[in-house]
């Protein structure tokens, strides 16, 4: 059972950002991608996702067998269990975070059930707690004039709420100070299962002292290049990137 | 040629009218007959469908067979002072709770005679200005009975007074009233329902004037929930005198063909005057809507701002004006309307527009266009909410907007429940 991708390859526009990208998350492991900016850490966040920008133009992505481009909706994909937090979450004026959790929790039951509203109100704040997010977070708007550190948090709680299988966490990191960074992290080591697999990109190591990975990959230009153990973060923090794509180079 | 509705001519409720009353009614009965059906070379009635204009297949309303069942079905806030259910032009409920001394909550045709010089003084005192005038002629010599309330000097109505105006039968032409008239720094809140009681047509021809004295502060919400083939004017006209502010939200939820016309005269100063309006149209349905905002008053200022979300083949007309009068320096208007496009068929007509007669003003005004962001959709959908519910949550958050600015709490939380029923987001 494992989020597998294989040999992915996704243009936006004329423009091939994804070459040909490798990899398989089992589940029960968190895996981490560390990657220059413009590597394409971003762009597989949102290939996954569905986002219509994007464009596969080869490969295939299975869920625990299922195929994901047959599910063109990215709706369908998300209650087949996958869950991207984003990097830029967007707003959405006038729609309240109890709401819009509420209708995500919704789409996953059967047809004609109904929420039951106090369950749900329950688990929530359950959640919100955990996250240190005070109860009046969820008569706000959606992001809506949200800080950096608040989107971020909400990102989680919508994870948290929503219960996937298979995650991925694009630069959850950024726009956080340390204390912000703590929270998020412990919220997202709560979900760590036997029954889930974890992808979390990032730009920096810093993240994973708190989000310890099982394995480290190195994508550059489209590409997993290296793959190794939570070292492999830490050598890239104290080397650079360059060494990396040196040594493709020579591989090459 | 005349219409079936001037043929029958009976005026069966008369007898509840005092006779001076009657008569005036026949004045404005000779003047709606005289009045030439509007065109579109007025410019009041540009881009404006004139088909529904021909009033020829509507009857005059037989009383309710339902009475009770619409009484019953009058509910909207879980806590009222006073309310007050119409059902085809005759009174069918009447409840006060906690109504302060000295308010007069009654029908129209008992203040006509209780309180005449009030009725008097008040009773469709503002001339129609934004072109229907032949049809508030039509709503005067029609008119059998409505809701008058007045709050005298420095008394607050604490709970909201909802009043229910419901249409009911094939063709029936009704014509709701309200007229509210709120005395120096009193305070209340007021929620007018418009509603059918089944899925047939109707002509709804409504009035609902607004009055208020210094100081005052009203909230007026009208919610018109008509059937979706019925064709309805609604004129209101509110005079708002010094330091006194008026918060206006008509939230057209129904009706085939709606015709309203909003005038706000500021006329003391440092008044107020908040013009809401949130419009969800769909189908072949059609909102036609003219406003003034007319500046007499120095330092007053009026913010008005209506929202479209048109689907289908729907149509919206917004024509909306705002006048400076030469004495009104250190006027502050505002003016909007927002379209929501959701499909491209949907027609959107807007026309803002400034006539400023004096130098020392702000005014903002403008009009907007727009389809519904894709990535909020994505961000939705990426959530494993589908498309369609999508759509609607974001329509449903365009409207939650502005009922943000409405500060009676279980108001706007009331209006927030019916919007999402509205939108089937609940």
């Amino acid at each position: 059972m494992s989020l597998n991708i294989q040999n992915l390859h996704a243009n936006i526009g004329e423009r091939e950002i994804l070459k040909g990208l490798n990899l398989e998350i089992p589940k029960g492991q968190i895996h981490a991608i560390m990657g220059k900016n413009g590597s394409g850490k971003s762009t597989l966040a949102k290939v996954m996702a569905g986002h219509p920008d994007y464009e596969v133009t080869a490969g295939e992505v299975t869920l625990d067998g299922l195929n994901l481009f047959e599910m063109a909706e990215p709706d369908e994909r998300a209650r087949a269990g996958l869950f991207v937090a984003f990097q830029y979450p967007m707003e959405i004026p006038g729609v309240t975070i109890a709401n819009f959790i509420r209708a995500a929790v919704q789409a996953r039951l059967p047809k004609g059930e109904e929420l039951d509203a106090v369950e749900y109100y329950e688990l929530l704040y359950k959640k919100m707690e955990l996250l240190k997010i005070p109860r009046n977070f969820t008569s706000r708007a959606v992001n809506e004039g949200f800080s950096g550190g608040e989107k971020k948090r909400c990102e989680i709680l919508q994870m948290a709420m929503l219960n996937p299988v298979y995650c991925i966490l694009d630069e959850t990191d950024s726009g956080l100070d340390i204390d912000a960074l703590k929270i998020v992290s412990e919220g997202v080591n709560a979900m760590r299962s036997p029954e889930r697999g974890m992808l979390v990109i990032t730009h920096y190591q810093r993240l994973l002292d708190y989000i310890v990975p099982d394995v480290v990959h190195v994508m550059v230009d489209g590409r997993i290049v290296l793959s190794g153990d939570k070292s492999l973060a830490l050598k890239l923090e104290a080397n650079g990137y360059d060494w990396v794509e040196k040594e493709v180079l020579q591989q090459a | 040629m005349t219409s079936t509705l001037i043929e029958q001519n009976v005026t069966p409720t008369s007898s509840n009218w005092p006779s001076w009353f009657v008569a005036e009614q026949k004045t404005a009965l000779a003047d709606y007959e005289q009045s030439p059906t509007p065109t579109r070379r007025h410019e009041a009635w540009r881009f404006a469908n004139l088909k529904p204009l021909d009033l020829s297949t509507f009857v005059d309303a037989t009383p309710v067979s339902a009475e009770g069942r619409l009484i019953n079905s009058s509910t909207g806030l879980g806590e009222f002072s006073a309310k007050m259910v119409f059902g085809n032009n005759a009174l069918l409920h009447k409840s006060a709770q906690s109504l302060p001394e000295g308010v007069i909550f009654e029908s129209l045709e008992s203040a006509a005679t209780n309180h005449a010089d009030l009725f008097r003084k008040y009773f469709m005192a503002q001339p129609a200005a934004l072109g229907s005038s032949k049809y508030t002629a039509l709503h005067k010599a029609r008119v059998a009975t409505g809701a008058f309330l007045y709050v005298p000097a420095n008394t607050s109505v604490t709970l909201p007074i909802e009043i229910f105006h419901w249409a009911e039968g094939n063709n029936a032409s009704i014509f709701p009233h309200t007229l509210i008239v709120c005395g120096e720094n009193s305070s209340v809140t007021v929620l007018d329902y418009f509603k059918s009681a089944d899925k047939l047509t109707a002509l709804a021809c409504g009035v609902n004037d607004l009055h208020l004295e210094k100081g005052s502060r009203l909230t007026y919400i009208a919610v018109q929930d008509w059937s979706t083939t019925t064709t309805a004017f609604h004129i209101n006209s509110t005079n708002v005198d010094a330091n006194a502010k008026c918060t206006a939200l008509i939230a057209n939820f129904g009706g085939g063909f709606v015709r309203g016309e909003s005038l706000s005269r500021l006329i003391g100063e440092g008044s107020r005057s908040e013009m809401y309006s949130i419009n969800p149209v769909e189908g072949t349905r059609e909102i036609d809507q003219r406003t003034l905002q007319d500046h007499i008053a120095p330092h007053a200022t009026s913010d008005l701002l209506y929202l479209n979300a048109l689907d289908d083949r729907s149509r919206t007309i917004f024509a909306g004006l705002i006048k400076v009068e030469p004495g009104a320096q250190g006027t502050d208007a505002y003016q909007k309307v927002r379209n929501l496009i959701l499909s491209d068929d949907a027609d959107p007509n807007s026309m803002p527009g400034l006539e400023i007669l004096n130098d020392e003003v702000r005014c903002t005004h403008g009009a907007t266009n727009g389809p519904v962001s894709e990535d909020e959709l994505f961000y939705m959908q990426a959530r494993g909410i589908p498309r369609d519910k999508a759509r609607r949550l974001v329509v449903n958050g365009f409207f939650n907007s502005l009922l943000e600015r409405i500060e009676v709490t279980p108001v706007r939380a009331h209006l927030s429940t019916l919007l999402a029923k509205r939108l089937s987001v609940g």
